[in-house]
């Protein structure tokens, strides 16, 4: 990513385009996206990438955080068509830059996370994923799988307090 | 920062970060975050969640110029735009969303000297500015499904108690109450209602159309 952003390197590009393309489709077709459409936002979410690399901020976000935050806002640019309000930002100053131990604390807890999400009954697991695959609520999710909200939204809070507790 | 007593419930932060919210309730998530690093600290650890479920998914086929055609996207290297800080009573998403600050409201009188802008609507939500005078009360109103209330200016008070800048109230159905604004200053709070409100009382019952809520 630094060398995107610093140095507007298209072989680092490449690179990260070849890890993240094909899961970016993946993610938008899940998602509700025809081929066509997922391939043509997702060539919209990685040319995001690069215009954006400057904004990156590596101790509060992994790139995969990072694409996923931008594959989102465009879903819902397309499929729901309005700009998602943003929270302002929070950018580093040009003097400032992330503290290196907060950038490794923050990849190692990465890992744990994916290690976690790995570790989850197939149930919750599949749970977590619709919730992000979708934009379903909590209810609409409990119709879709003919469980009762209770049941399900405790479920979710129940798999992301294990993930929590997996982190801590 | 301000220092928030009352933060946002876990399951509207998730669902900011998947994007199931409806418009009108991400706008008022939006505000909070910029007001609460706690809660931006909550919707960047759901968002963590997403950046695992996407690392964690089986590739599919790109197309075979894929790479070419989005560097063709990317074009030359334009200015990186700063960041928008706001140092006016909005935070930035609210600020975008009335095209301006505090003075840019287009206030309607709503009755009881309240005043209010609506800045969104659609089937599933609505979102408005409401300014209550000092020491003055809402009507008294319960509500079918969800109302999240964010103050931005002044604060005030119901049974739940005090709310001030960056606090967040979040009533479900059942919930009865009546918020009083604090002596001082106007309370401007920004409201997100998912269903129309019913209001006790005969003279609230008739300000409820212009209320709209």
């Amino acid at each position: 990513m630094e060398a995107i952003a610093q140095d507007q390197d298209r072989k680092a590009f490449a690179e990260l385009f070849r890890h993240f393309a094909p899961r970016v489709k993946a993610f938008l077709m899940k998602s509700g996206a025809d081929e066509s459409l997922a391939e043509e936002c997702m060539q919209d979410v990685m040319a995001t990438l690069w215009r954006k690399a400057h904004m990156y901020d590596p101790s509060r976000a992994s790139v995969a955080t990072w694409i996923f935050t931008i594959a989102r806002n465009r879903k819902i640019d397309l499929l729901r068509r309005y700009a998602r309000p943003e929270p302002e930002d929070l950018p580093w100053g040009p003097e400032q830059a992330p503290d290196q131990a907060d950038v490794i604390a923050l990849q190692q807890d990465t890992g744990r996370l994916a290690q976690a999400l790995a570790k989850l009954p197939e149930k919750q697991r599949e749970l977590i994923q619709h919730a992000y695959f979708g934009d379903l609520s909590h209810s609409e999710i409990a119709a879709a799988t003919g469980l009762p909200l209770g049941t399900i939204k405790s479920r979710i809070r129940l798999a992301l307090e294990r993930l929590r507790h997996s982190m801590s | 920062m301000t220092d928030i007593q009352h933060h946002a419930p876990d399951d509207l932060l998730m669902g900011y970060a998947t994007g199931a919210l409806p418009q009108a309730f991400d706008l008022v998530v939006a505000t909070h975050v910029s007001l609460s690093d706690d809660a931006r600290a909550r919707v960047e650890a759901f968002e963590a969640v997403g950046g695992a479920v996407l690392e964690d998914l089986d590739k599919v086929d790109v197309a075979d110029d894929s790479l070419e055609q989005t560097l063709a996207k990317i074009g030359a290297p334009g200015p990186a735009a700063a960041p928008v800080i706001s140092d006016g009573t909005f935070p930035t998403p609210l600020r975008n969303a009335v095209g301006g600050d505090e003075d840019a409201v287009r206030w309607r009188y709503v009755g009881r000297g309240v005043k209010q802008c609506v800045l969104h609507s659609d089937e599933h939500g609505t979102a408005r500015l409401l300014r209550i005078p000092a020491g003055r009360s809402m009507p008294e109103h319960s509500h079918n499904g969800t109302e999240m209330t964010l103050v931005l200016k002044g604060a005030f008070r119901d049974e739940d108690g005090v709310f001030a800048r960056g606090d967040l109230e979040v009533a479900d159905a059942q919930v009865n109450h009546t918020p009083i604004a604090e002596p001082g200053e106007d309370c401007i709070c920004l409201v997100a209602t998912d269903a129309r409100l019913k209001f006790q009382g005969l003279l609230p019952r008739i300000a409820q159309p212009f209320l709209g809520i």
